[in-house]
């Protein structure tokens, strides 16, 4: 299990840092939403990976995942829509006022 | 009075000018005066414990771990400052409120000078030196806002900017050199660093420390070579110069040479650096002042001179000196704030303050000439004032100090002295009346003399009964310098064997010789070329600020992939040196097994992320990848025990691909492909190396046991005990670490604020507006934009889906659920409705205020938090109880819950300000606004044709 959660999370991080590279501004959000997922995924898997133990008390429960970066993880996760939603409406501000979604500066703005 | 108050009271003082101007000028003053009457009244409470040989502590710890507390004492050299600072402050008040033009903003200046009085009460008052500090620097910024105070004038920012970078830098060193300091002694506290003479002076760090700490102090007292800011910091407004630059911010590096004499003094190399530069100082600026034709440039390097005399008092580490160098603190902060009020006035009322175009102001000014002769002889060193006192001492004083060049240099700094301050008085009231004046001379009204008068009665009653009004507060104050109980015999006759009157008389003598030859030697001087500091100053500044601007340039290349790719590059380069640098061996931890579920998701995953990698450039397609990751992603944190994630991460992801779907209909469908195949390698290989080196590191961090125990025990044991709930993730986010929830729900309401600020902007009339306008779409309508079928499914679902929001929400302290996911939940309901059923029908019938919600979730989370004081218990305590009602099972109450409801508020109104921001732009480019849900009205026997634009 761990070798397909170290995976995916390298994967994601790959191909998020892939996108946040390119030149215009949408790759470079759905990159940093794949960023999102990665870092978020890192941070809950931080915590150790274990299948069937929720961390909710109950008499019958027969141990507990480590709930801390789990709730790191829950406000992570809102944040980042926040942030997503954020840079999407600066991405389409500036496509509305330049008709352009390139995110490199032009030469005459430098 | 508390010290801290005392300190900080002109701070709070700092706010009420900007309020009070708007009650008048009167007023204005007024309120200003009275907090600094208030402060100076709380100090001069404590001088009966201070005379009796008491210290005064306050201290409140503010961060003990890092040794920094806010901890003040008051011993006699404090008093002496703060009494100067405080008492010196109100006439400056009293004297601005007279000088300042109707023109100029007095509440400004008012709230300037308090911040800049609060910063130099702090100095004076701190027993921390890391405190000293932070008002260390307070007092430059402050001093740069009240010499700028004109911001019309390039003089005054010129001078500005000149006085922070010289103070600002010598301020820096002095940082390191106190840190040091506290490092050789191990406490920040200046009341136990005193104790530590020998420790300190043994140490090798001894001079280092000693030359960074002085860097500190002659930059802000002007001493050689960094006097020249002083008369360039001249373009302030007069009371400005009387209260910073000639009683108390300039006093400043004094103050921290008197206060740290008992550790540093008395050395080899104290002795030399701080006499010398004392020395120099006072001949050489004594010398400039006396060919200065502006009257306040006169007084600035004869300020600079004076401090000369004060630094090299100190630097002879003698008591005797010590005592002397206080006594003179004292009298030149009296005549010389007066002599610059003097300034002020004769500057007020001619409009000139060239010496060379006044003269004969005796009769026009009387009062004024009064002060200013009064003033001007006890700088001069006449007896009876103030003045002649302590300069006949430190004479004294010099002529017991070898080698003799100390002595003669005093006679002849003593010799300019004497000479510029006849000059000053001569020049400018004698004489005869001129018929030439800019503006025609009378003495100023009450308010305005009255302050500079009281000090030249203080200066008159300090020369002639010196050990009445000034003889305890030198005792006590030499006494705090030297560490010993100190008796000074301040007299005006010390008898003729006395060398110090042969030198007195030597320099009065020559100082009127001097006077007497001064058109003949103004001519030479202004013949021949001097080194102009300000050049100097420019000459290496510029390049600095030149060589800050190349490099900015050249890193700040405006190629975002660049900066990225950088910071990428580093990070990896970093952890890969780590890595190769360190041994490592496969970790222990079992492995969990891999079932046949998991790796059909794990496959999924893959291959969605591959196909984003790959086919980006078709945009929509990638949102259904991105959705199918999110999706996965979910349902993995479901599998690995992590139910409230998985219901937060799916919620999220619905808000997700609305938000950019909404905003793609607005960008280009397709992504042009552009980057030459070099940098796509290139970019390969960095994603590559960074998504290796993070997997890598999360699978070595996986495969083995935790390094530390772990505080999940903690949390899963107080969980119900603590925070009456069996769900630990969501007690963690309400209760054990409310604090951090309360922060992210504040970051995610400016997040939507910001997202409508930016949508406002957008919208008003511009390129994008226009743009908007004009906008044609490029992709095809669907035929129905609110089909039926859907609205009618939507509506009904909309009480279900309201219901599991509250049902989510209400259970989520005991299982999995809460405010987060609840709001969500709802959010996502009523984006339904604006789906299905269209804008503007569906915000005609639902009038709920975005930012409202945002406000209140985040009021309630903080009030919840605040509550918990009234308990007597520390911020965001909670507390719950269990009640019974007839005819209901046990339930619970927690104030947690409460939180809760501040989080689900803020949640719901943050995605709902978010998403109707981007269906605002949708209406201004030209999306009808419907008022009936459907296109087609059902009762409609004849469909009418589509009444849709688009």
């Amino acid at each position: 299990m761990e070798i397909l959660v170290a995976s995916a999370v390298g994967l994601m991080t790959a191909v998020g840092i892939y996108l946040i590279l390119r030149l215009r501004s949408f790759p470079v959000i759905v990159g940093l939403a794949l960023l999102s997922y990665a870092c978020n995924a890192f941070i809950f898997a931080s915590g150790r990976i274990v299948t069937g133990l929720p961390p909710i008390l109950s008499k019958t429960a027969a141990g507990y995942t480590d709930p801390l970066p789990q709730a790191l993880v829950l406000t992570a996760i809102v944040i980042s829509f926040g942030m997503t939603a954020v840079i999407v409406m600066m991405a389409l501000g500036a496509f509305l006022e330049s008709g352009d979604d390139r995110i490199d500066l032009a030469e005459d703005d430098k | 009075m508390s010290l801290a108050l005392i300190a900080a009271l002109p701070f709070l003082g700092a706010l009420l000018p900007g309020l009070l101007i708007r009650a008048g000028r009167n007023a204005c003053a007024a309120t200003t005066g009275s907090v600094t009457l208030l402060a100076l009244v709380g100090l001069l409470l404590h001088i009966p414990a201070v005379l009796r040989g008491e210290t005064i502590q306050t201290r409140i710890d503010w961060l003990p771990a890092l040794g920094l507390n806010a901890t003040f004492f008051l011993d006699g050299l404090g008093l002496l400052f703060a009494g100067l600072i405080l008492g010196i402050g109100l006439l400056i008040i009293l004297y601005a409120r007279f000088y300042l033009s109707p023109r100029d903003p007095m509440g400004q200046f008012y709230t300037y000078l308090m911040l800049f009085q609060g910063a130099m009460v702090g100095i004076v008052l701190s027993d921390n030196i890391l405190l000293l500090l932070v008002f260390w620097e307070l007092t430059s910024l402050s001093s740069f806002l009240l010499i700028g105070y004109w911001k019309h004038l390039p003089e005054g920012r010129q001078g500005a900017r000149m006085a922070l970078t010289v103070t600002g830098g010598g301020g820096l060193a002095m940082i390191a050199g106190m840190l040091i300091l506290g490092n050789i002694v191990g406490s920040y506290d200046l009341t136990v660093i005193l104790q530590h003479k020998a420790e300190i002076q043994a140490s090798d760090w001894y001079l280092p420390a000693l030359i960074l700490i002085l860097l500190g102090a002659f930059t802000k007292s002007a001493q050689f070579p960094f006097h020249f800011w002083l008369p360039h910091a001249m373009a302030a407004p007069t009371p400005v110069s009387a209260y910073l630059h000639s009683a108390t911010m300039v006093k400043a590096g004094i103050f921290l040479m008197a206060r740290m004499w008992p550790v540093l003094a008395g050395t080899p190399e104290w002795f030399w650096i701080v006499t010398s530069a004392g020395l120099f100082t006072m001949v050489m600026a004594a010398k400039i002042a006396f060919f200065k034709d502006d009257l306040k440039a006169l007084l600035a390097f004869s300020t600079v001179s004076h401090l000369g005399l004060i630094t090299m008092l100190l630097g002879f580490g003698t008591k005797a000196a010590a005592t002397v160098a206080v006594f003179h603190i004292i009298n030149h902060a009296t005549f010389k704030a007066a002599l610059f009020m003097s300034a002020g006035i004769v500057d007020h009322e001619t409009h000139t303050r060239d010496i060379k175009r006044l003269g004969g102001l005796r009769h026009l000014m009387p009062v004024t000439f009064t002060i200013a002769t009064v003033a001007g002889l006890s700088m001069a060193g006449i007896p009876p004032f103030n003045g002649f006192l302590s300069k006949e001492m430190m004479l004294e004083e010099a002529a017991h100090t070898a080698p003799w060049v100390i002595p003669a240099l005093a006679v002849i700094g003593a010799l300019f002295s004497v000479a510029y301050s006849f000059r000053l008085i001569a020049h400018t009231f004698l004489g005869p009346v001129r018929d030439d004046y800019p503006h025609k001379p009378h003495d100023p009204g009450f308010g305005m003399w009255a302050a500079p008068a009281l000090l030249a009665v203080l200066v008159v009653l300090i020369g002639l009964m010196p050990m009445t009004f000034a003889g305890w507060l030198v005792d006590a104050a030499a006494g705090a310098v030297t560490g010993e109980g100190v008796n000074a015999h301040i007299k005006h006759w010390h008898g003729l064997q006395s060398p110090a009157l042969w030198m007195s008389l030597a320099a009065i003598g020559g100082g009127l010789m001097l006077l007497g030859l001064h058109a003949a030697m103004d001519r030479i001087w202004l013949a021949i070329p001097r080194p102009e500091a300000k050049r100097i100053f420019d000459a290496i500044i510029e390049p600095l600020a030149r060589l800050a601007g190349a490099l900015t340039r050249a890193l700040h290349t405006g190629r975002m992939g660049g900066y990225l790719g950088a910071a990428t590059a580093t990070i990896v380069a970093v952890g890969a040196y780590a890595f190769f640098s360190g041994s490592h061996t496969p970790g222990s931890r079992p492995l969990t097994v891999i079932e046949p579920v998991a790796a059909i998701g794990w496959l999924a995953l893959m291959a969605a992320t591959i196909a984003v990698a790959t086919l980006h450039r078709q945009r929509l397609l990638t949102l259904v990848l991105v959705g199918v990751i999110g999706l996965v992603v979910s349902v993995g944190f479901a599998y690995l025990s992590a139910p409230d994630l998985a219901l937060t991460q799916i919620s999220v992801e619905v808000a997700t691909v609305i938000l950019l779907l909404l905003a793609l209909n607005f960008l280009p469908k397709y992504t042009p492909s552009e980057s030459p195949t070099g940098r796509k390698l290139r970019d390969a290989v960095l994603a590559g190396a960074g998504g290796l080196a993070v997997g890598g590191l999360i699978y070595a961090l996986m495969t083995r046991d935790f390094a530390f125990p772990t505080i999940a025990d903690f949390h899963l044991a107080n969980s119900k005990t603590g925070g009456g709930g069996t769900n630990v993730v969501n007690v963690i986010l309400v209760d054990f670490r409310g604090y951090d929830t309360f922060g992210e729900i504040t970051v995610l309401g400016i997040a939507a604020t910001l997202i409508y600020a930016l949508t406002e902007a957008l919208l008003r009339p511009g390129p994008a507006n226009t743009r908007l306008l004009n906008w044609v779409s490029d992709t095809p309508d669907a035929g129905d934009r609110h089909p039926l079928m859907m609205v009618v499914a939507t509506r009904m679902m909309l009480p279900i889906a309201l219901m599991v929001g509250i049902y989510i929400f209400l259970r989520g302290h005991n299982v999995p659920g809460g405010g987060f996911v609840a709001g969500l939940v709802v959010a996502i309901a009523l984006v339904m409705q604006y789906m299905a059923s269209g804008f503007g029908w569906t915000a005609a019938r639902q009038k709920i205020d975005y930012h409202g919600l945002i406000g209140a979730g985040v009021l309630i989370a903080a009030a919840t938090g605040i509550g918990s004081w009234f308990a007597g218990a520390p911020f965001m305590t909670s507390a719950f109880g269990y009640f019974k009602l007839p005819g209901l099972e046990e339930f619970e109450l927690a104030t947690a819950a409460l939180f809760d409801l501040g989080v689900f508020l803020t949640v719901l109104g943050a995605v709902m300000l978010a998403l109707s921001s981007l269906s605002r732009i949708a209406i201004r480019a030209g999306q009808t606004v419907n008022v009936e849900a459907y296109d087609v009205h059902p009762e409609d026997e004849v469909p009418a044709p589509a009444q849709e634009a688009k």
